[in-house]
């Protein structure tokens, strides 16, 4: 119990394995860092207007357009850094909500148990049942192709896994003896979860959701890849890759936009490896 | 087991009034069965439930498909949306579409694309096999080397070729399909001219007879070797990007089995009593670790599957994916079904497989 004790940036620190905690868990913690922030400010400090088509086309990288312009003289680099907000921050919006979601159910199914248990888990196993990606794109194609029923088909396919594990973690703290005194106590349904159940779930739903993002971003940067996500004018990354696949000889269109894509996955995928290193001492072990 | 017993300390197994053995052989059987029928039961479910969801994102969607079919102008006219209504069945209860839906797909009747104007059916008969073509050579390659980087990594567990190979994992599956597959197209095509452009085949290679379908497979039945190295070559790239990324995967999941499986008492012991590390290996290692490898090599297949409608439409590979990337890009719903409804029953097959092959193996399973 002393473990809990200590500070959660103690905890991530000591979850990375000593041998890279220098090199990557810093690296890839400043990057995630470095996309959260840019995501805040990131359309505040382009060095051109993101959407302005007032530049040569097809320009190199080069001094005034560090990353060269596309195929309609808009500036790549201003782009990704207006970009960051559409896709870091809806993946983190698609993670939050898949979460609350997922949690919800997985809280009602488990506490009540019973026929509510049956259908939401028979529910839960329907959708896992879809390959993802076919799911979500089946959604948003049926739904309309935008940014918003992008984030609604990716939710429709995240949720799953968290109302199983918290489920889970559920049935095993009803049997539990404060639990079942709250109960005795004539605590409501409402309070009992409030109090006894969430604080207890809360942790390591919240792990499960930081290594999520990553793939959140993958998700929907896919899915605007395919078209059924941001609309042409928006600078996602996924969007942007897209229109470079017809300029494949002007690289630096979809090289960077891939670039900044894959470096907040990984960061993101290395952090949430770290925490569920940590939280799980028979994985850390591993 | 809740039966009263005499002696509290005697279990079944040690009353020596009962055949014990031919008593659990035949229990054990009739626990397989059962397993293997409520796993048969729950498949079927799912698969009216993948049916269900399909019929509804098809049926329910915001939008009118009226007016998608007949045109903004003569859905203006009560006549012809009632005549078109009618025509289709839209007019009835929903239980009733539902119940014409399922009896259309029965027959393999998934509707008529509106881009290509061919049934869905027809579309997808010879795209699946060129899908196929792709995701067997993948999964092929990347369960062999995913395998070896795994046990690798566990037997360095820790050491620096772990760390190495574990961050190369992550970084495997952290990548952007789709953009792994412009690059590799933009390097080893357009730069280094090593790898053939996109398609199947150049122009003036003839197709080979079709059996399969799957041009490779198809060429060496005919005998006919330039076809051969030329369909193998066009594969080889969005092959090795659909590889990239599930050796990432296999490599993370294998490694996890085999610590499993180092960890255990037999194994400890059979290296404690000398044996050489290669029959360590082989013998008990391997063989315990195989079947959960292999029950991710098949999810793993599934997920490979939904990953080439991100790789095939760059290299023009006229697949599945392709085939869902411009229907979904175009808003061609049916088409879009026809995919998800295929690729969901696939899935859904391999984790039927994978579950009796595990009741079969595991008894712990099918008890529990």
């Amino acid at each position: 119990m002393a473990e809990t004790r200590r500070s959660l940036p103690s905890r991530i620190w000591r979850a990375i394995p000593p041998g890279i905690r220098a090199p990557l868990g810093v690296v890839s913690a400043v990057i995630a860092l470095v996309w959260v922030v840019l995501c805040l400010i990131g359309p505040q400090i382009t060095p051109h207007d993101p959407l302005a088509q007032n530049l040569p086309l097809y320009q190199p990288p080069g001094v005034d357009t560090l990353l060269g312009t596309d195929e309609l003289g808009r500036d790549v680099f201003s782009r990704i850094l207006a970009g960051a907000q559409v896709t870091v921050g809806l993946a983190l919006l698609l993670v939050v909500m898949s979460m609350v979601v997922g949690s919800v159910l997985g809280v009602v199914a488990g506490f009540f148990g019973r026929w509510v248990d049956e259908a939401i888990m028979r529910f839960t196993d329907l959708v896992m049942a879809f390959p993802t990606v076919i799911l979500a794109m089946v959604t948003a194609a049926a739904l309309g192709a935008s940014l918003f029923n992008a984030v609604l088909a990716a939710l429709i396919v995240s949720w799953p896994p968290y109302a199983r594990v918290v489920r889970s973690m559920v049935l095993s703290l009803r049997h539990q003896e404060y639990v079942a005194s709250g109960r005795l106590l004539g605590f409501s349904p409402l309070k009992s979860i409030g109090v006894d159940i969430l604080p207890n779930v809360a942790g390591p739903t919240l792990v499960m959701a930081s290594a999520d993002i990553g793939t959140a971003a993958l998700l929907l940067s896919g899915l605007s890849f395919l078209g059924l996500g941001a609309k042409p004018p928006s600078p996602e990354w996924g969007a942007m890759v897209s229109s470079a696949v017809r300029h494949f000889d002007k690289w630096w269109m979809g090289v960077f936009p891939g670039l900044a894509i894959l470096t907040v996955v990984i960061c993101f995928n290395f952090l949430g490896d770290a925490l569920r290193d940590y939280f799980d001492p028979k994985g850390a072990t591993r | 087991m809740p039966q009263p017993s005499v002696s509290p300390a005697s279990g079944d197994n040690s009353d020596p009034a009962l055949p014990s053995a031919g008593r659990q052989g035949r229990r054990s059987h009739a626990a397989l069965l059962r397993y293997l029928g409520k796993r048969l039961v729950i498949s079927v479910f799912l698969l009216f439930g993948i049916t269900l969801v399909t019929f509804i994102l098809t049926n329910l969607v915001p939008g009118d498909p009226v007016a998608a079919a007949v045109g903004q102008r003569a859905a203006e006219d009560p006549a012809v949306v009632a005549a078109f209504r009618a025509k289709y069945g839209l007019d009835l209860p929903l239980p009733q579409q539902y119940a014409n839906y399922l009896a259309r797909l029965v027959q393999f009747d998934l509707g008529t694309s509106w881009q290509t104007h061919n049934p869905v059916a027809k579309d997808l008969s010879t795209a699946i096999p060129a899908t196929m073509e792709i995701a067997f050579a993948a999964i092929v390659c990347a369960a062999i080397i995913g395998v070896v980087f795994g046990a690798w990594s566990a037997y360095k567990r820790g050491k620096i070729t772990d760390q190495v190979l574990r961050m190369v994992s992550l970084v495997g599956i952290s990548v952007p399909t789709f953009w792994m597959a412009i690059v590799c197209f933009y390097v080893f095509y357009y730069r280094l001219g090593i790898a053939p452009g996109s398609g199947r085949l150049t122009p003036g290679v003839s197709a080979p007879p079709h059996v399969t379908g799957m041009y490779t497979v198809d060429a060496l039945l005919a005998g006919d070797l330039r076809a051969f190295v030329d369909a193998a070559a066009h594969l080889s790239l969005p092959t090795l990007v659909l590889t990239l990324y599930t050796i990432g995967l296999l490599t993370r999941f294998s490694r996890t089995s085999f610590l499993e499986v180092l960890d255990s008492v037999y194994v400890r012991a059979a290296k404690a009593k000398g044996l050489p590390g290669r029959t360590v290996f082989f013998k008990y290692v391997l063989r315990a670790a195989a079947i959960p490898i292999l029950t991710v090599v098949g999810l793993a297949f599934g997920s490979l599957l939904s990953g080439t409608v991100l790789v095939e439409s760059i290299f023009s590979w006229p697949g599945l994916g392709s085939y869902a990337y411009q229907s979904a890009s175009n808003l061609d719903l049916l088409a879009v079904m026809g995919v998800g409804l295929f690729v969901g029953v696939v899935y859904l097959s391999i984790n039927l497989a994978i579950d009796i092959a595990y009741g079969f193996i595991d008894p712990r399973v099918r008890v529990g």
